[in-house]
């Protein structure tokens, strides 16, 4: 389904990781696991970018939601799909959104939590609030394939497990990057651990030991 | 927000901020001799008494009179900025191109009052005058400033709604909805220049306060006089509190009855189409004499553009000089530090009100009391760009950090704030050279020789294509200070000068400066 074979993948100067092989099968749930500057968010905007030229629907997170602060929760929801409309379309629905977009939109709110807050500007809402916002946004997206840098890292412990579990019901195939390595291992399939822009194990999330974990952080 | 490096402009040498600052002094002193800066009044101390009395003792009585003064002031300032806010933002999107840049430039290279002489031409003494008179040059403005608010918003949800959404809905939701507060902070600020623009253009005649200043001043009528400049700024302080974005509804409305309220003489049907048509071509042409239009551009050339020019860059370059040194001393005024708390809040008021009266008016007052010359141009447009200068560089010493133990008084200010300022010092003044000689040409309609002297003849005249060739020289002159400014500006190297006072209004609770 995403192939990268042997890419350098950086920014302009010295790449910040070198000669990435890697391949993702549909089915397969990818955990990027890692310490920040690892080069996680490198490597998801280098598969965004391939899943892009082969024409795939993505639903992408990334780190810093990429919200409108001036909009309400539930249009920042509802740019999920402009690409799907045409402009005029798109300019009815940003005036007033139609009974079955806005329904539409309230049913993603609500698979996060976020009902009430559905009519505030996302300026006036926590950090933990955006997050989800931005996970309401792809999930009503949807699609072949979700992309997430750190998508649950500002929303409450207790919520997190649970918004894995709902990304995990809407999306095939999912590749997130994740720091707590509990809910990796209950959401994914398959993890990844990068340290200092090497792969430093690629494997099905059973045989993550806690050496290997040691090995990633410490 | 991390902004891309702008690469310095291509191995052009270096200048010295010192060797400048020496080199405009130099070429002031050189211009001292040619500057006509006789006193002509026969005893400006006594006409000054009489006026500063006039300001203590402000006399309220015509109160009905300057209340409407006041009314229609605001109401052409609203509405003058709301047109030319919504001409600007329709514009600023497709600033890029070029005949839209070019547009947006003619329009701003024109002075308010420049042109509100010509529109009167055409219009007469309308509503429309006064409002077309604001809104044109603002058009120019806002397009300008628009394009860049929206450049700098958050790129990164337009991103992510990937490649395939159309140009208006990327623009409308994840574009416009970013810059909508600074373009609302930025409108702000704008109906704070529209304020004084429209003050002034009750000089040529519209009904607003300049109007009303005038015609008491005519009458000798200095405590009424007092009194439109009490109100005047107290309007101009108290800006933020009476506009606000929920009441703008209500404002519009305002300045629409008060508008409607305005009668004006007719004018003759045609108007427009006769000034387009005939009066602003050249008149070798419109005699079918081709032949004879390099001699008239000669003539015209050599009797009017030329000097006025001349008189125009002498009274510039005077005028920036002695702004650069009301800044170097009052940046140190308004700092606690240096002159103590009242010392500090005193140098505040100085400026607050040379901040607050337009360069012209000042001018005009200068004028009653010194007769027509270059000196009261010279030191309105002087002390009120000295004071602007002074106001942002105070503001900047003010938020220094400074050791616990670094000195205070004259010491401080010697050793500490003026060695770190004197970049940012050069680069205000540097930007303001370009208003100033705008201003400069614009003095020319209170009798002073330079182009606006020229401009008002051609038009009181009627001969409408001359106006228009001067009009043209004089937007021509100041794109090219512009230019000028800019390249010395580059060679002083960057990071002298924040993006952002370029645009002081965007810094919230900012007073203005226009």
């Amino acid at each position: 389904m995403l192939r990268l074979d042997g890419a350098d993948l950086g920014y302009g100067g010295a790449p910040v990781l070198a000669d990435v092989r890697l391949h993702v099968a549909p089915g397969e749930r990818v955990a990027l696991l890692g310490r920040s500057g690892s080069g996680k968010s490198t490597l998801l905007s280098a598969l965004h970018g391939a899943a892009q030229a082969r024409g795939l629907r993505v639903a992408l997170v990334p780190q810093d939601a990429a919200l409108v602060p001036q909009l309400s929760a539930l249009r920042n929801v509802l740019m999920g799909r402009l690409d799907d409309h045409g402009a005029w379309r798109n300019l009815r629905t940003l005036v007033r959104p139609s009974a079955p977009d806005r329904a539409a939109a309230l049913a993603d709110l609500a698979r996060v939590g976020l009902t009430p807050e559905a009519d505030r500007a996302v300026e006036g809402l926590s950090g933990g609030q955006k997050q989800r916002v931005a996970l309401a946004r792809a999930l009503h997206r949807g699609g072949e394939l979700i992309l997430g840098d750190e998508p649950l890292s500002a929303v409450d412990p207790r919520q997190s497990g649970a918004l894995a579990e709902v990304l995990r019901a809407a999306f095939p195939t999912a590749i997130l990057a994740l720091h707590d390595v509990a809910i990796a291992r209950a959401f994914a399939t398959r993890v990844i651990g990068l340290r200092q822009g090497r792969f430093l194990f690629d494997l099905p999330v059973g045989d993550l030991d806690a050496t290997r974990i040691e090995a990633l952080y410490g | 927000m991390a902004r891309p490096v702008r690469p310095r402009l291509s191995r052009s040498p270096r200048l010295s901020r010192p060797g400048v600052v020496a080199g405009f002094v130099l070429l002031a002193l050189l211009c001292l001799p040619l500057a006509d800066l006789a006193v002509a009044g026969h005893d400006p101390w006594a006409a000054l008494a009489r006026m500063g009395q006039g300001f203590l003792s402000p006399d309220f009585s015509a109160i009905e009179q300057i209340a409407r003064a006041v009314a229609l002031t605001v109401a052409f300032a609203v509405a003058g900025v709301a047109l030319g806010g919504a001409a600007g933002l329709v514009l600023a999107p497709f600033y890029r191109l070029r005949p839209v840049r070019w547009l947006a430039i003619a329009l701003r290279s024109v002075h308010e009052l420049f042109w509100a002489l010509l529109l009167l031409q055409v219009l007469g003494i309308s509503v429309w005058t006064g409002v077309l008179a604001i809104a044109l040059p603002y058009a120019g403005i806002f397009a300008k400033v628009l394009s860049e608010i929206l450049d700098e918003a958050d790129p990164r949800p337009g991103l992510w709604l990937g490649p395939r959404v159309d140009p208006l809905t990327r623009f409308l939701w994840a574009r416009a909805p970013l810059a909508v507060p600074e373009m609302a902070t930025y409108a702000l600020y704008r109906l704070e220049c529209g304020l004084r623009s429209s003050a002034v253009l009750g000089f040529v005649g519209l009904p607003t306060l300049g109007y009303q200043l005038d015609t008491f001043f005519r009458q000798g009528d200095y405590g009424a006089a007092g009194a439109v400049m009490a109100i005047y700024i107290a309007l101009i302080a108290g800006v933020r509190v009476w506009m606000r974005p929920r009441l703008v509804v209500l404002w519009l409305g305002f300045a629409g009855v008060m508008l409607g309220s305005v009668t004006s003489p007719p004018m003759a049907q045609g108007a427009l189409w006769r000034f387009l048509s005939s009066d602003i071509v050249p008149a070798p042409l419109r005699q079918g004499d081709p032949a004879a239009l390099l001699p008239w551009l000669w003539d015209l050339a050599t009797v009017a553009i030329l000097p006025g020019l001349a008189a125009t860059l002498i009274v510039a370059q005077l005028a920036l000089v002695l702004a650069g040194a009301v800044a170097f001393a009052a940046q140190a005024l308004i700092v606690p530090r240096v002159t103590g708390r009242v010392g500090a809040a005193l140098g505040h008021l100085v400026l607050v009100i040379l901040r607050s009266f337009p360069e012209y008016m000042l001018a005009y007052l200068f004028l009653q009391v010194w007769g027509p010359s270059m000196l009261p141009a010279i030191l309105a447009l002087g002390l009120h760009n000295g004071a602007i200068i002074g106001h942002l560089l105070g503001r900047q010493a003010t938020g220094l950090a400074l050791r616990p133990d670094a000195p205070r008084g004259l010491t401080l200010w010697g050793w500490e704030l003026a060695p770190r300022l004197f970049a940012p010092f050069v680069a205000l003044c540097l930007y303001r050279w370009e208003i100033i000689i705008r201003e400069s040409a614009i003095m020319g309609i209170l009798g002073i020789a330079t182009l606006g002297f020229y401009l008002d003849d051609a038009i009181g005249e009627l001969r409408m294509d001359r106006a228009v060739v001067i009009l043209a020289a004089t937007g021509l002159v100041t794109v090219g200070i512009d230019a000028l400014s800019r390249a010395i500006r580059a060679r002083l190297g960057a990071g002298d000068l924040q993006q952002h006072a370029a645009r002081p209004g965007d810094v919230p609770g900012q007073a203005s400066i226009c």
